[in-house]
């Protein structure tokens, strides 16, 4: 019995999701693939650093070197113990991805069980998570971010989890408000109807239906989450020296800003472009989402 | 006389809010016999589909009793009522909201059959196997079956609603206004399906509607409802007939009649609904009927018996009359 009553019939027929259809919509927007292409060069930065500069070679001081000018052996120049500012910024990419992606992972998944919950149940469930959130959300983000970590102590870590729990209310909202849209439609009502259970329902039904917004959060969050990050450690509740990370950079490079400006500008551009193509790539997602713009 | 599948009693739904208690569903009491097809009939707002709701409890009732197969489900527990619930099934109304746009119509009809287990260790070859027997039974094509609902005409996702719910192999169907979002030509495919899926697998069916004109080729008993009340309830040859609760006449002589120069007395009702929240303890058609007078106010008129199986409650009808009490 090896014929074609074995292969699966649904095969024989072409498959067109709306997720191919955003794909499409999303490739034509121009926003979204210059933040997309930047994207991924910084992606390749990252993996370049990983692979080829090692810890050693930008913490290692060389007093020789003080404060050289942007060269072609040095293109941004080097710092006040002596380092290759090039180096030193390509290797602190890493930092800001780990940090932009895993702070937005901690609020993403928290929101989204808060969020869901809250919406889809209602009542004094809904109360209390939502005033756990304006409680959480009243609170300034900078002094929540250096509470938490003067609490847990500085690391990459901790960094992360400040970052992550201050967007926290944010994610709650959003997907409170996409639940509530899609709980009272018909179709969650069909899904009682054949006995799915409240968590199926939600996960299955709710969620995938109220996902739009929850994705355009996500990528202009990381980009929040990046400056976030950076302006913490500029003010020194980052990750402890000498990790290059870019706020640090930043920061380091102030004391010389009227002799030796390229100490800031060189990090403080990368912040920028980082910021802003996660923030560009999140509006053409937004409209590529939206189903009001189908032609 | 065989035993009715379901019996009603005393079924009320109250619904909170912060002008008052909204009276949807207000002591109604009904039977629904096995095989057979009651059409509930009203205006928008009087509570027909909170009935149908809560005959399956996708809406639990403030109180009452729903007895299925002589079985209050009302008092069950959830897993007892997840078993039930392969038995009972609803169809809806909006075709474009119903089904879940994230899903492909193989995806959508299998839903059922694989949360409840309906075929214990089944391949995927198995499943879309029945997929397609579903497909064919509610007459949408092969082809289809990698489709997205948004791809649809509205008749084609309807039938995939239907496809859905005939998956748990039910043998109770609530029809909550199935072709009122249809045009008219998908209407009566829409509605002779049913009817041969009735005839095929013996289903009873709750056809909720606003428009007689559909219940009538479809029903074998009619309830007319208005404001979560019962005002008549009779076969449906009967109803047509002999139409005496004046809502009910209202409501047959706004059916058009597909004629040139036809003769059309039609009955019109002054006013809006009242309102369900918080009614007078008087009968509730009372601010709206032309045949209003003060014995009107002498409370709720119940449901009685006029001639045999034939129920209406209104103050200016006495059993065993037959007709209506004239105009003064």
């Amino acid at each position: 019995m090896s014929t074609a009553t074995d292969m699966l019939v649904s095969r024989k027929y072409a498959k067109r999701s709306g997720l191919a259809e955003i794909w499409y919509r999303l490739k034509t927007n121009k926003g979204a693939i210059a933040g997309f292409t930047i994207i991924v060069i910084i992606l390749l930065i990252t993996l370049y650093s990983i692979l080829f500069i090692d810890f050693e070679e930008v913490t290692a001081m060389n007093a020789a070197n003080r404060l050289q000018p942007p060269s072609l052996e040095h293109p941004f120049g080097t710092d006040d113990m002596g380092r290759d500012l090039f180096l030193r910024t390509l290797y602190g990419s890493r930092y800001s991805l780990l940090i932009g992606v895993g702070g937005v992972s901690i609020s993403l998944i928290i929101g989204l069980i808060l969020g869901s919950v809250a919406g889809y149940f209602g009542g004094l469930v809904d109360d209390l998570i939502m005033r756990f959130s304006d409680i959480l959300a009243s609170v300034p983000v900078f002094l929540m971010g250096m509470v938490i970590v003067t609490v847990l102590g500085q690391s990459l870590q901790n960094l992360i989890i400040a970052v992550g729990v201050t967007a926290i209310p944010e994610f709650t909202r959003i997907t409170r408000s996409s639940v509530l849209v899609v709980r009272n439609q018909e179709f969650v009502e069909a899904a009682n109807a054949i006995g799915m259970s409240n968590l199926a329902i939600i996960f299955t039904q709710v969620v995938p239906n109220g996902l739009s917004p929850i994705i355009v959060t996500v990528t202009s969050r990381i980009g929040a989450a990046i400056i976030e990050a950076a302006a913490l450690s500029f003010l020194g509740f980052g990750i402890p020296v000498p990790h290059p990370e870019w706020g640090l950079l930043v920061s380091e490079g102030r004391n010389y800003i009227r002799t030796a400006p390229n100490l800031t500008y060189f990090p403080g551009l990368f912040i920028m472009i980082t910021v802003f193509a996660f923030n560009i790539l999140g509006d053409g997602l937004r409209d590529a989402l939206d189903p009001k713009l189908k032609k | 006389m065989a035993k009715a599948l379901f019996q009603v009693r005393n079924l009320k739904k109250y619904f909170k809010t912060s002008r008052g208690v909204v009276h949807a569903v207000d002591d109604i009491s009904f039977d629904i016999e096995e095989g057979k097809t009651l059409g509930i009939v009203g205006e928008s707002g009087c509570g027909k589909s909170t009935t149908g709701r809560c005959l399956i409890r996708l809406i639990e009732p403030t109180s009452g009793q729903v007895f299925y197969r002589d079985q209050d489900i009302c008092q069950l527990s959830r897993a007892e009522m997840k078993k039930l619930r392969k038995e009972m099934q609803i169809i809806f109304q909006d075709p474009y909201a119903s089904l879940n746009p994230r899903k492909s119509v193989l995806q959508i009809i299998a839903e059922p059959l694989l949360y409840n287990k309906i075929m214990p260790g089944a391949d995927k070859f198995a499943i879309e196997k029945r997929v397609l027997e579903l497909m064919d039974k509610v007459g949408l094509a092969e082809r289809l079956i990698n489709t997205y609902p948004h791809e649809l005409d509205g008749g084609r996702r309807q039938r995939i609603g239907i496809a859905r719910a005939l998956a748990m192999e039910p043998k109770f169907i609530v029809c909550d206004e199935p072709v009122s979002a249809l045009d008219v030509s998908i209407q009566a495919q829409i509605l002779n399906l049913l009817k041969e899926l009735q005839r095929e697998l013996s289903l009873t069916y709750v056809f909720i509607t606003h428009d007689l004109s559909v219940v009538n080729h479809f029903s074998d008993d009619i309830i007319v409802m208005y404001l979560g009340q019962i005002v008549e309830k009779a076969p449906a040859d009967e109803l047509f007939e002999n139409p005496l609760h004046p809502y009910t006449q209202a409501l047959l002589s706004a059916i058009l009649v597909p004629a040139v120069g036809a003769n059309r007395d039609r009955i019109k009702l002054r006013g809006e609904l009242t309102s369900p929240i918080d009614p007078p303890p008087v009968c509730r058609f009372a601010k709206r009927c032309n045949y209003y007078n003060q014995d009107c106010a002498a409370g709720v008129p119940p449901l009685l018996e006029i001639t045999p199986g034939h129920f209406v409650a209104c103050h200016r009808i006495k059993p065993g009359s037959n007709t209506l009490v004239e105009a003064n």
